[in-house]
């Protein structure tokens, strides 16, 4: 398992580092196992998308060019988890043609609601949907980028804030430390004025344990965060888990399928699992 | 991109599209020339699959709107709307009045997001000869600008209706979270007045395009709703007789394979079919307003169409329409009295319940049908009009609310065989065209479909590259 670097250094450096030369920043978008849901969001910037365009140079971009610029790139986003052999190659080439690879949303960044295959056994999976399973060229699991290489930024989500990107994609333009807090959800409801919806209405919730950047989004709705931005950094998840079942009996198999969802191959979303077992072997 | 280079011998060629730029997902495009013959005909997919159908086995009933959104981050709503309806069905519960109305603006939005990144980004740069829009841009500023603000007012409407654009978070079996304000959506007002002006101008626009000529003879198939241009319900009809309802679907739609390709396609009877706008408009035309019909007129459209490269202006009537039907919804919106009704719940709230299994009435007077063969208690059949077309849902479901087992069906699969044969016609006519006009124009083939590999991939088949072989 890689770190994630995070360097400020990056930031600080900025990647716009041929000023001299006149020579635009090269972006490149690779997808690998996803929906193509995050990289949408970077067309979703309606008003600022010609701004970016300006700003870099487009370099790689299939879902929105058929122009095909070489590497290496100043900046790669990648969207999607590594599942196959292919992708297993492909992903270290992206790494080697990159100056800064920021991962982009959950399938990157934690596996995705694909690493649901990660509990069972893949084989079991491939028969369900296919009918000559022998045909299927897959990995046992789907993991996150970080676990096969060096990833400089990870951006949270499904789908990532398209605000955040631009933040992070102007901060590294412009030498700067990006703005995108790692607090929980629940810190979002505070700042917004929104009544706990497990305090008030005693609806399970994820958000004390899920990673801050979509304004607590379903509290506002009336709705417990599902955890679709993954886990907060030293997230208990095992505290919030004996929450949900002794005050608001919300059954285990509950419990399980909260965590086993969009970040369900997350570190710490794997714990309140890990916990069980390491409970009922105690009992043995 | 790997083409042969221009001075080749036309008679023996192939055309080879590596990676399919300005399509969602990952796919390449292969065409075989011998002898001034086509002979072969491939649309490659190496997107991963995801096994989508296999990790809903075990979830609740109430997790399917969320999960399977995730398929697809172009058209989530589809997945959600789809899911939904199958639930309901397989609890006999029916959503209707504002709710539904509520439904179909959310459809609307996603409608005017798709097309209009379609129209625009993916679509006209092959028309004009751009590699991308942002390139078109530079010399046609004001039509790129219309495009984005057009996307952007779709994107609107899916947020006040679903929170988000992508993978929108207020849906939920038997209806929403949270019913937006009055006048929370009375602000798209002066936005849409401006798109349905703006989509008239979109479709007056595509109608001048030149447009290379391809006319097969299609099996159309799309929804169709008695009092209304089908959206979220209605029977499976075809423009050659086919009428069935949605759960007869799997009698008569079969997977087949093909020797020349490793992916599997969807047939009607073991041919081929067409879905998606062009369907749509060609089997409801009657349906859409006479403001719509007066613009495909002006457009030299008639209730007909057979080309596929005017898609393009097919799809900017669905953006009028959209448009216009977005905003008849939101002036004549009330703020239904509850957000929701209850669908096989046990009480509680959240989507963590496990479901209890009752016999009770719920609260629209519809009675529970339960049926208690074996472990499957209940199945719900749902199929909506995403904005590439039909998109089949089918849930059995055990007593306790659990998925047994799923099964869905996208409109990118529906097409592939549409698609492969509109190739191999098109390339028919063209054995002599420059190998580079002729790459782009069958890139451009396949964009006529605005095909979804993400989408498809959970049901497509690949090569077997093993390590070490």
């Amino acid at each position: 398992m890689f770190h994630v670097s995070r360097l400020t250094f990056h930031f600080l450096k900025g990647i716009d580092m041929d000023k001299q030369k006149q020579r635009k920043p090269k972006l490149a978008v690779w997808k690998f196992s996803s929906c193509d849901g995050c990289q949408l969001s970077l067309l979703d910037c309606e008003d600022e998308l010609l701004t970016v365009a300006g700003a870099v140079e487009i370099a790689y971009f299939p879902e929105a060019t058929r122009t095909v610029i070489k590497g290496p790139y100043d900046l790669s986003l990648v969207e999607g988890s590594i599942t196959t052999p292919h992708d297993l190659e492909r992903i270290k080439q992206v790494r080697e043609q990159s100056k800064f690879l920021m991962t982009i949303g959950a399938c990157a960044t934690a596996g995705g609601i694909q690493a649901l295959r990660n509990f069972k056994d893949v084989r079991d999976f491939i028969s369900v949907v296919y009918a000559t399973p022998g045909y299927i060229s897959t990995l046992e699991k789907s993991t996150p980028v970080s676990e096969h290489v060096q990833v400089d930024y990870e951006l949270h989500g499904c789908p990532i804030n398209k605000r955040q990107l631009l933040e992070v994609i102007s901060a590294l333009l412009n030498g700067r430390k990006p703005n995108t807090p790692s607090h929980s959800v629940c810190v979002e409801c505070k700042q917004r004025g929104i009544p706990c919806v497990m305090v008030s209405k005693g609806v399970p919730c994820l958000g004390p344990v899920t990673h801050a950047g979509c304004a607590a989004l379903c509290p506002s709705y009336n709705r417990g965060c599902f955890g679709c931005y993954g886990p907060k950094e030293t997230a208990n998840t095992v505290s919030l888990a004996d929450w949900w079942t002794l005050s608001l009996a919300v059954p285990e198999s509950g419990v399980m399928r909260a965590f086993r969802g969009i970040n369900a191959y997350a570190p710490s979303f794997m714990e309140w699992d890990r916990s069980k077992e390491s409970e009922k072997s105690e009992q043995h | 991109m790997s083409s042969t280079e221009a001075p080749i011998k036309p008679a023996s060629r192939t055309i080879n599209v590596g990676y399919l730029a300005r399509v969602e997902g990952e796919g390449g495009l292969h065409v075989k020339i011998k002898g001034g013959q086509v002979t072969d005909v491939r649309l490659e997919i190496f997107e991963p699959p995801r096994f989508f159908e296999a990790l809903l086995r075990g979830r609740s009933f109430t997790e399917a709107p969320d999960i399977t959104a995730r398929i697809c981050g172009i058209c989530p709503v589809a997945y959600q709307m789809s899911s939904i309806h199958a639930m309901e069905n397989a609890y006999g519960v029916a959503v209707g009045g504002q709710l539904r109305a509520l439904r179909r603006l959310l459809y609307c939005g996603e409608w005017m997001e798709s097309h209009a990144l379609h129209v625009y980004m993916l679509h006209a740069p092959d028309f004009l000869g751009y590699p991308d829009a942002i390139k078109m841009a530079a010399d046609y500023p004001d039509i790129v600008g219309q495009g984005l603000r057009l996307k952007k007012i779709g994107n609107e409407i899916m947020t006040r209706v679903g929170g988000r654009e992508i993978h929108p978070i207020n849906v939920k079996v038997g209806g929403f979270y949270r019913a937006p304000d009055v006048s929370e959506l009375m602000k798209l007002e002066e936005d849409l007045v401006w798109a349905r002006q703006a989509s008239l101008n979109t479709v007056r626009w595509a109608a001048t395009l030149d447009f290379p000529k391809l006319e097969r003879d299609y099996e159309f198939v799309a929804l169709r709703h008695e009092s209304e241009y089908a959206i979220n319900e209605g029977r499976l009809v075809s423009n050659k007789g086919f009428d069935i309802p949605i759960s007869e679907y799997e009698q008569h739609f079969h997977e087949i394979h093909v020797p020349h390709s490793n992916a599997l396609q969807s047939t009607m009877h073991g041919h081929s079919y067409f879905v998606g706008p062009m369907a749509r408009y060609n089997i409801n035309y009657d349906k859409l307003p006479e403001m719509v019909r007066e613009a495909a007129r002006e457009a030299g459209l008639g209730p007909t169409c057979n080309n596929p490269f005017k898609s393009i202006i097919i799809r900017s009537l669905e953006l009028l329409y959209a448009s216009d039907e977005a905003l008849r919804i939101i002036r004549a919106y009330k703020v239904p009295e509850q957000s929701a009704i209850e669908v096989g719940m046990g009480g509680g709230s959240g989507n963590y319940e496990v479901p209890i299994d009752t016999n009770e009435t719920v609260r629209d007077g519809t009675e529970y049908a339960l049926r208690t063969a074996g472990d499957i208690a209940r199945t719900g059949f749902g199929c909506t009009e995403a904005p590439r077309g039909i998109l089949y849902h089918r849930y059995d479901l055990d007593d306790e609310g659990l998925i047994a087992d799923a099964k869905i069906v996208p409109p990118t699969s529906q097409n592939q065989m549409a698609m492969e044969e509109d190739l191999r016609a098109f390339v028919t006519e063209r054995i002599d065209m420059p190998t580079e006009q002729l790459t782009w124009q069958c890139e451009q083939a396949v964009r006529n479909y605005d095909p979804c590999i993400s989408c498809a991939t959970h049901f497509l088949r690949f090569d077997v590259t093993r390590d070490g072989e």
